[in-house]
């Protein structure tokens, strides 16, 4: 089992949602959260005095997915979620020892 | 001199101004404040506007207006306040300033340019002043600063006497608020954070776009009559502020190279403050004059001044009012043309004397305003406090101090 956590831009999550869904992805925790990557933010002037804002808002997913499910969802984060331009996120995967059901008790890939 | 028979236009038109001045405080001010401060404080900024309205409308009928416009007493100093109480205000009497309209519009009139002009103090002291603070200064200010200093200007005080133009407020409003901001800042001091990020710039947008369309009863109204110098008045207004956006948008493009919404309505704001004085006595091409240089001076001292001078007026009420007011008020001696209106000639029109005389009432009106506001904000510190606590500050004053929040997601 892997987790997947992507962060996206959040007006990338709807499109995002929809897609994972067709390829039955269902669960998955949204966050919304404020980052930066290596452009540093942006700068935004307000009467005559320059801002920089370097921590953007955006959205991150955590997904708990069986191995052979991983490329599959990396592609179709990738796919939905891109634009090319500076600032469409980046997604990161570990492995997950172990799911409990909190429900039934049930563990391990059945509880995914 | 107007025939002293109530005229009903003239009495339709007032009322109407009224309303539209009490719409430049709320919503207006409050909406054009809140969306420039920190979604933390959005509530309490709006509340400041509010409150300050609701104090002001008391005052205002028990003894403020009586004070303000009363009969002329003491050299010039106040009015004489035979109507304490609103007692023998009948309701059928004729306002001796304004004879074709009741004295009970005029007071109301009145009432709604007392109630902005310290609405608008309160956006140099957002995000840091105690509420009971403020709660304590609304009441105390209109009655030491704003009362005498509308009755020396408009009430037949010394500085009417002495021949001071003032159409709707340059120095009664403006330069009063903007000098008083200053003194209250100098007291409370700096914010821990005092970047000027805006949590909500469409509130801003809609705060000024409604105070553009209050300023029509603010400047046209202050014609007192439905009539060609109300025309003139409200011509000229729309025209200041039209030329100041353009200008402001002019020196964005010049200093950044990209223009910006905030500097457009900033822009706007500081025109109609600028005609706000002029309104009724100048032509419409002396507005768009007037309209171009203000933005140049407020830009001025809100980008560069104020960072060399380290005050934090928050929403830059000094730079905008106060800067506006006073060239506004400057531009009246200069541009007033008496075949506009009969009561102001300037010195384009051969009269540098009214250059002189604007000078004196704006030195005058901003020593009082900023000495009387330094002892009462000084007094107020003592007493209750003006600051908030640095916990309260940095978590936001809807919260500590309201306990309600703007935003619940």
């Amino acid at each position: 089992m892997k987790e997947i956590v992507a962060i996206i831009r959040p007006d990338k999550l709807e499109n995002v949602k929809a897609a994972l869904e067709e390829i039955e992805c269902h669960g998955l925790t949204v966050t919304e959260v404020k980052g930066r990557g290596r452009q540093l933010g942006v700068t935004e002037s307000y009467r005559g005095s320059d801002y920089r804002i370097d921590l953007l808002p955006k959205t991150k997913l955590e997904i708990i997915v069986k191995d052979e499910n991983v490329e599959n969802v990396i592609e179709t984060i990738v796919n939905t979620a891109q634009t090319g331009d500076i600032g469409d996120g980046k997604i990161f995967i570990s492995p997950v020892e172990e799911v409990v059901r909190i429900r039934t008790g049930e563990r391990g890939e059945g509880a995914v | 001199m107007a025939d002293p028979i109530l005229n009903s236009g003239d009495t339709a038109w007032m009322l109407i101004s009224t309303a539209l001045v009490m719409l430049m405080t709320i919503p207006g001010v409050a909406l054009f404040y809140g969306g420039l401060t920190k979604k933390v404080n959005v509530l309490n900024t709006m509340f400041l506007s509010i409150i300050a309205f609701a104090i002001t409308s008391i005052i205002w009928v028990l003894y403020g207006y009586q004070f303000a416009f009363g009969e002329d007493m003491l050299m010039g100093l106040i009015g004489n306040p035979a109507n304490l109480l609103f007692s023998g205000i009948a309701v059928d009497s004729l306002a001796t300033l304004a004879p074709t309209i009741p004295t009970t519009v005029y007071i109301a009139f009145q009432m709604t340019f007392a109630a902005i002009t310290v609405a608008l103090i309160s956006g140099a002291v957002v995000e840091r002043m105690k509420f009971s603070a403020w709660l304590a200064f609304v009441p105390v200010w209109l009655t030491l600063v704003y009362v005498p200093v509308a009755h020396w200007v408009w009430g037949g005080g010394f500085l009417a006497q002495l021949g001071a133009l003032d159409f709707a407020g340059g120095t009664v409003v403006h330069i009063s608020s903007g000098v008083a901001a200053l003194a209250l800042v100098l007291l409370l001091g700096r914010r821990k954070d005092t970047k000027l990020l805006p949590h909500q710039l469409g509130y801003s947008v809609i705060g000024a776009g409604l105070l553009w369309f209050g300023w029509f009863g603010f400047n046209a109204g202050s014609a007192l009559t439905a009539g060609g110098l109300a025309g003139s008045a409200f011509i000229a207004t729309n025209t200041a502020a039209a030329a100041a956006m353009i200008s402001w948008v002019i020196i964005d493009y010049l200093k950044t190279g990209k223009p910006t919404l905030l500097g457009a309505i900033s822009g706007a704001i500081a025109g109609l403050v600028a005609i706000t004085p002029a309104a009724g006595f100048v032509t419409v091409q002396a507005a768009v004059i007037i309209g171009l240089i203000t933005s140049v001076f407020s830009y001025f001292a809100i980008a560069w001044l104020k960072p060399r001078l380290g005050y934090d007026d928050a929403l830059d009420v000094v730079g905008i009012h106060g800067v506006s007011g006073l060239w506004g008020a400057l531009a009246t001696g200069i541009f007033a043309a008496p075949f506009i209106n009969e009561l102001g000639t300037g010195l384009l029109y051969g009269n540098p004397g009214q250059l002189v005389t604007q000078i004196i009432a704006v030195v005058v009106v901003a020593a009082y305003s900023f000495f009387v506001t330094l002892i009462l904000g000084k007094i107020i510190d003592i007493t209750i406090g003006l600051r908030v606590e640095p916990k309260e500050e940095i978590e936001g004053l809807d919260t500590n101090l309201h306990e309600e929040s703007g935003y619940r997601i």
